[in-house]
């Protein structure tokens, strides 16, 4: 691709009318005349797609379109996460803005000679609302984006991330050229951010104006920006689609904020093991400087800014922003007590403004439509959309972005469609291993900052785990646990023992050891830890338990008192059964026990399972030939 | 301190010389000197740690301190596969600890630990966030979804068989 650098305001604006021209026909106020003259198919590539073989599907509608001669007629591009990541590949043809789900490279020729040559769907690729059956053709139809609201994820699915021109094509960069053009008052810009609401989207939820206030206003030789892409809650992952789908609204956040706070040189702390997103920013970094956006004096200002990509080694205190700022030294990620903040002592003892990827993707928008435009989003505590990460026993699994406010049933039923199976609701876990477990009687809470912490659990970086009847909920809390015990630095005393001591009577009781008085304890120096641990990974360590100890207390009083899981997860607590209306009584299962612990005569089901004898390694249940033997 | 070089090490140092050329001069840069060191050598053996604490003028102790302190870090020799068993919490809920005891009967090895003939190293990983296929497994690149403990002797056996066929067509 070649780029030439753009030296004025005036020049973006140019390239911006010649790229829309190339790619309206995309949008959704794309009028489609008479014939269909052009078609752009829309291959994801991001992680989830990518994992499905989408790059093979794509490669193999290049090549197809090669050898029938349509590349004046069709092209196929890259794009960001829809967000349908449960349905992969994912494939859109526009201006038809049809959905295809599951495509297999075999699929190629149909969408070739039926879509493209001759205007049909392929019926079979479209998808089908598990709640009806009926299928829904276009993006606006399906039922799963129905209650959505893309803000943070305006371009994923639309544009190519691997292009610049295509991201400026849709209004990018089109809030720093104003910003340069006219020499706005880093005040301004600092104020239309308070005036947003908009609020921290890793975790804290801290009002991002006012950190860009205080890192503006404390003075240093050198300042410096930081973006915490070290997204590493389990089940979350929206950070890396943003940055797999549109890296290029990040790092515009990032050339405004360091010229808001009087920074020259910003810093992108990404988990290496999303290989993807790191590439997509590479490219996007090495596109922006050849177009004059980074690096010396700004689209011809007098604004220099430059970026670099620093990789995270897999530690996830390194999320937490001191532990984030050693690990960008080159040191080991330890977190230190705050204050000082890292807006007053930060990178190598400068002021550093750190945020994180979702809310630096929120910024150019804001900027260009207003703070009022923002502000009328969402509810009074927490302005906008969130984007969650809806995964677990749910039958919708992907990434949504609904506005503030939304209730976790309409997440859950209408987007997510309901429990997988048919099987019953159990929890909710949001916040990841900071947050907590939300039963169903609070299903109808609108989700806020304010809300979630009031109900014992957080926002967090937006995962939203759903957990059905099959899931024990002492078992959830306990794996949460082993994560903290496992993440845990060590340099403080309250998270690096206290969390091992957790982790010890949770096994005790999942394992049928444990005593009444255990839940007291536990309790206790759950409270202990918050309160004492230096940073946030251990002072909210304990949410797992005390939020199942608050609404599932019943689950840990079966474990202890009856001896019993009623999930059936754990193990210690199960017993290997035979059904007796199943038994053939072929006696197979009894010549494989290596304890001989399974009695019967042949032919004369049922047959029986000694339990004084049995050691439940489960060697019977895969050899039974009519599934009689199952754990309880 | 001189250091004893083994010959058919000579070019894997050259490199890491290069890194260590490349790097020396920007500040916070060990992590990424580490990292691309990893890449040559597949692990970090005190050696290489003891080297480049001495060509960078660092103390060992802190560099084997940000080396045992990152998971993405080794000190000890690695399979020629690694298998990285997703345990995040949504491929938990969705039975990879099921999975992850398949593997571990399979290639009769626990997490962290490397097959007898260096083939597999098995690996419990953080979230990699492709929770829409949950469970999922990486074995090298390469991501494998949605499975079940079944699953599992037929995948590994694809990459006994291409390592065989490589040996064999040696």
């Amino acid at each position: 691709m070649q780029l030439r650098p753009l030296k004025t305001v005036q020049d973006i604006k140019m390239l911006k009318e010649e790229t829309l021209k190339d790619i309206s026909l995309r949008l959704k106020e794309y009028k489609i005349e008479n014939e269909i003259k052009k078609y752009h198919i829309l291959v994801c590539a991001g992680t989830g797609c990518t994992s499905s073989k989408s790059n093979i599907v794509r490669q193999k509608l290049e090549k197809e379109i090669e050898k029938r001669n349509l590349q004046d007629r069709v092209k196929v591009f890259k794009t960001g996460c829809f967000g349908f990541c449960k349905l992969g590949p994912i494939i859109a043809v526009h201006p038809d803005r049809t959905f295809y789900i599951k495509v297999d490279q075999n699929d190629v020729d149909d969408i070739l000679d039926k879509h493209i040559m001759n205007g049909q769907v392929v019926e079979k690729l479209l998808y089908k609302s598990p709640s009806n059956n009926k299928i829904q053709e276009t993006i606006d139809e399906i039922d799963f984006f129905n209650h959505q609201m893309r803000i943070a994820l305006r371009n994923c699915g639309v544009i190519n991330p691997e292009d610049i021109r295509e991201y400026i094509a849709l209004d990018g960069y089109l809030a720093l050229a104003n910003i340069l053009e006219n020499n706005i008052n880093p005040e301004e810009i600092i104020k239309t951010l308070k005036e947003s609401g908009l609020r921290g989207r890793g975790g804290g939820g801290f009002l991002t104006g006012l950190k860009w206030e205080y890192a503006r206003n404390y003075e240093g030789n050198k300042k410096y920006v930081l973006c915490n892409a070290d997204e590493g809650d389990p089940g979350a992952f929206m950070d890396r689609s943003i940055l797999e789908g549109d890296p290029h609204s990040v790092i515009e956040a990032m050339i405004i904020a360091g010229y808001t706070i009087g920074a020259s040189q910003g810093y992108i702390y990404v988990r290496a093991e999303y290989p993807i997103a790191v590439e997509r920013l590479e490219i996007a970094i090495k596109q922006a400087r050849e177009l004059g956006i980074l690096g010396k004096n700004i689209l011809g200002s007098s604004f220099s800014f430059d970026l670099d990509i620093r990789l995270g080694a897999g530690a996830f205190v390194c999320g937490e922003e001191t532990a984030l700022i050693q690990s960008v030294m080159g040191l080991r990620g330890e977190p230190r007590p705050r204050p000082p903040f890292p807006a007053e002592v930060g990178l190598w003892e400068m002021p550093t403004l750190n945020n994180n990827v979702e809310t630096y993707a929120n910024i150019p928008i804001i900027l260009r439509k207003g703070a009022k435009w923002y502000s009328s989003i969402g509810t009074e505590d927490s302005k906008g959309t969130k984007v969650f990460a809806l995964a677990g026993q749910i039958n919708n699994t992907g990434l949504i972005e609904v506005p503030m406010g939304t209730t976790l049933r309409t997440i859950i039923y209408e987007i997510g469609r309901g429990i997988h199976d048919n099987k019953k609701f159990k929890a909710v876990q949001t916040g990841g291993p900071s947050g907590g477990c939300i039963p169903e009687s609070l299903l109808d809470t609108k989700i806020d900052f304010k809300s979630l912490t009031d109900i014992g659990s957080m926002m967090g970086s937006g995962g939203m785990i759903i957990m059905d009847e099959t899931d024990c909920m002492v078992d959830i809390a306990r794996f949460y646990l082993q994560f903290a015990q496992d993440e845990s630095c060590g340099k403080c005393v309250p998270c690096r023992i206290g969390t091992k001591r957790l982790l010890e009577i949770l096994n005790k009781i999942t394992s049928g050891k444990g005593e009444m008085e255990d839940l007291e304890i536990l309790e206790n120096l759950c409270y202990d830890i918050k309160n004492s641990s230096l940073c946030g990974l251990g002072q909210t360590a304990p949410n797992p338990i005390l939020s199942t100890l608050k609404y599932f207390r019943d689950e840990y009083i079966a474990h202890i008192k009856d001896k019993t899981c009623p999930a059936g997860v754990c193990n210690d607590l199960l017993k290997v059964v035979i059904s007796e209306e199943k038994c053939i009584a072929c006696g197979i299962c009894a010549r494989v026990c290596p304890v001989n612990a399974i009695t019967g005569e042949h032919k004369k089901p049922p047959f029986y399972i000694n339990q004084d004898i049995c050691i439940k390694c489960g060697a019977c249940i895969p050899k039974c030939p009519v599934n009689a033997i199952y754990k309880r | 301190m001189d250091l004893k070089i083994e010959k058919n090490l000579e070019v894997k140092y050259k490199k890491l010389d290069e890194i260590i050329e490349k790097y020396k001069k920007q500040k916070g840069m060990l992590i990424r000197i580490l990292q691309e060191s990893q890449d040559v050598f597949g692990y970090l053996p005190m050696e290489v740690q003891t080297y480049i604490s001495d060509k960078l003028n660092i103390p060992i102790s802190t560099i084997n301190g940000i080396v045992s302190f990152y998971s993405l870090f080794s000190q000890k020799p690695q399979g020629k596969y690694t298998i990285g068993v997703c345990l995040g919490t949504a491929c938990y809920v969705k039975g990879a600890q099921e999975v992850l005891e398949a593997i571990k009967k399979e290639l009769q090895i626990d997490v962290g630990e490397t097959t007898m003939d260096g083939l597999f190293t098995l690996k419990a990983t953080r979230c990699i966030g492709a929770c829409g296929l949950a469970p999922v497994i990486t074995i090298n690149d390469e991501v494998y979804g949605r499975l079940t403990p079944s699953d599992i002797p037929a995948i590994l056996y694809k990459y006994i068989k291409t390592h065989k066929e490589t040996i064999l067509s040696k």
